[in-house]
């Protein structure tokens, strides 16, 4: 049969126009509903899909309550002191620097960290029938791996039985949020989100600014206490007149070692281009002894890598949260950006997950 | 086959007859390149030399959104200096450039892959893990 079956058609009739959409969803469901609503992954969204978290925030108010109440002692009760006897830049950089520590903070919390989105049906069925005719060779490696080459190394790479797919090199699967994350460092409880490759940086940031400022406000408190017990001739004195400055001496004392030894470990990652995840399991320790450590993502020297980690190009975010889901599921995604629906903005923020 | 099929003629009345996933090589690194092997299930649709040009095309536009040079350093720089907040009203270089991967997309669809009965679809919108390549049922050709 040479003639074809489809006729021409008045491009105007297919355009699909915001009414005709809206009663056609409408029929289907009671509105067009968002990607983060539909979301499989164990994260919570707020403000319509901007901002997302992991199901347990963890201790992220606990952290941020540190940080405001320590910071708010010190402004209260040591800055009127360091002000009149020494500078008025104190509160100023303590200022900046709080800011920069909330933040990032806000940032590292907020921010996709580089979630990758699940597999669709039709692509898990491409990968099983990949995986069941995979050709014979003479060493067979175990079902669901496969080894593939990077700058001359040999990388296994691991099917996801969840998210079924291939994890690309240096991806994990979260088990606390239920999703495989790009770079995947660690899932930090204080910040209450997996850290990977997108939120990064921000983190880095935030236990950056947060050594400078616990070292700087234990070193404004130490200095506040010494002077006054000078002035009183009397250190129990000094310290019953400012009962403040003790709590934040405990808190910065504390959280001093901690933060320091983070940031100095982190910044280790940083110059190597590892992550906690490789550094723990010890993926790349060096096996021959040589000088290079065997990582192959490794740039050739340490500024290199510091400016790839921490300046590199900011990379999207790939789960397109506030995207409409395709009304029907055979209309490839490619034509659902096709079909404008107007924006339900006002209904879709009244709906918060978890 | 001489006629030209609008994409929307071909979604609306056209089965999809099999789909093919190009994988992402990862031989050099996590950047985000597409393996430029030519699928056999693509051979008598459209010519091997156009098929691959499209992928490495895409494969040097990706290499230009992720590349590291001074202008993604200063932005890094200037990101970081302002805490972050230029990313809430500054669009990335990397967002850039996926917008010009749309077009080209678009266009590629449009001017080549349309007409014979392909659809490529845009990485972005799977994970960038495969360029799904959808394959209509042609049913012009005589059977």
């Amino acid at each position: 049969m040479k003639n074809c079956e489809y006729q021409q058609i008045d491009p105007r009739t297919l355009v699909v126009s915001p009414s005709s959409a809206q009663k056609h969803t409408e029929k289907e469901a009671e509105r067009p509903r968002r990607k983060w609503e539909v979301f499989p992954g164990k994260n919570r969204f707020f403000c319509g899909g901007r901002i997302m978290l992991a199901r347990q925030s963890g201790v992220l108010p606990l952290t941020l309550g540190l940080i405001v109440f320590t910071c708010g002692l010190f402004f209260g009760f040591d800055c009127s002191f360091l002000v009149e006897h020494l500078t008025v830049f104190i509160p100023m950089i303590a200022a900046v620097l709080f800011l920069f520590v909330v933040i990032s903070l806000l940032w590292t919390s907020f921010t996709d960290p580089g979630i990758l989105p699940r597999a669709t049906p039709d692509e898990a069925a491409d990968i099983e029938k990949q995986i069941n005719t995979s050709g014979s060779s003479t060493y067979r490696p175990p079902p669901r791996t496969k080894e593939i080459l990077i700058n001359q190394q040999v990388v296994k790479l691991k099917y996801c039985f969840t998210c079924k797919m291939f994890r690309p090199p240096r991806t994990s699967h979260c088990s606390l949020c239920d999703n495989c994350v790009e770079r995947f460092d660690h899932h930090c409880p204080w910040v209450g989100n997996c850290v990977g490759k997108r939120n990064y940086r921000f983190f880095y940031s935030f236990i950056i600014s947060l050594s400078f400022l616990t070292s700087f406000i234990f070193g404004c408190v130490i200095t506040h206490i010494t002077l006054r017990s000078q002035i009183c001739k009397s250190l129990v004195q000094a310290i019953q007149e400012s009962p403040a400055s003790v709590v934040e001496l405990v808190v910065c004392f504390f959280s001093i070692w901690s933060i320091l030894g983070l940031s100095g470990f982190h910044t280790y990652l940083v110059a190597s281009n590892l992550t906690t995840n490789e550094d723990i399991k010890g993926s790349w320790s060096s096996k021959r002894g040589a000088d290079e450590s065997g990582n192959p993502y490794s740039h050739s020297n340490i500024i290199t890598n510091c400016c790839a980690t921490l300046c590199g190009p900011m990379p999207p975010s790939l789960i397109d949260r506030r995207g409409f889901v395709p009304p029907d599921e055979a209309i490839p995604a490619a034509s659902a950006s096709e079909i404008e629906l107007p924006l339900f903005t006002a209904k879709n923020d009244a709906h918060m997950v978890g | 086959m001489a006629e030209t099929h609008s994409l929307q003629d071909m979604r609306q009345q056209a089965a999809v007859a099999a789909k093919v996933f190009i994988q992402r090589d990862y031989t050099n690194g996590t950047v985000c390149q597409f393996q430029t092997k030519f699928p056999s299930e693509l051979e008598t649709r459209i010519d091997k030399q156009q098929f691959e040009e499209t992928v490495r095309t895409l494969n040097n536009l990706y290499a230009e959104a992720e590349k590291l040079g001074s202008q993604s350093y200063i932005e890094g720089c200037l990101a970081c200096l302002t805490a972050y907040t230029v990313f809430l009203c500054m669009e990335t270089h990397y967002e850039k450039v996926l917008k010009k991967i749309a077009k080209f997309i678009q266009e590629q669809n449009d001017k080549i892959y349309a007409p014979r009965g392909l659809l490529l679809t845009d990485p972005i919108e799977r994970g960038l893990r495969v360029i799904e390549v959808t394959i209509f049922e042609d049913r012009s050709l005589t059977r």
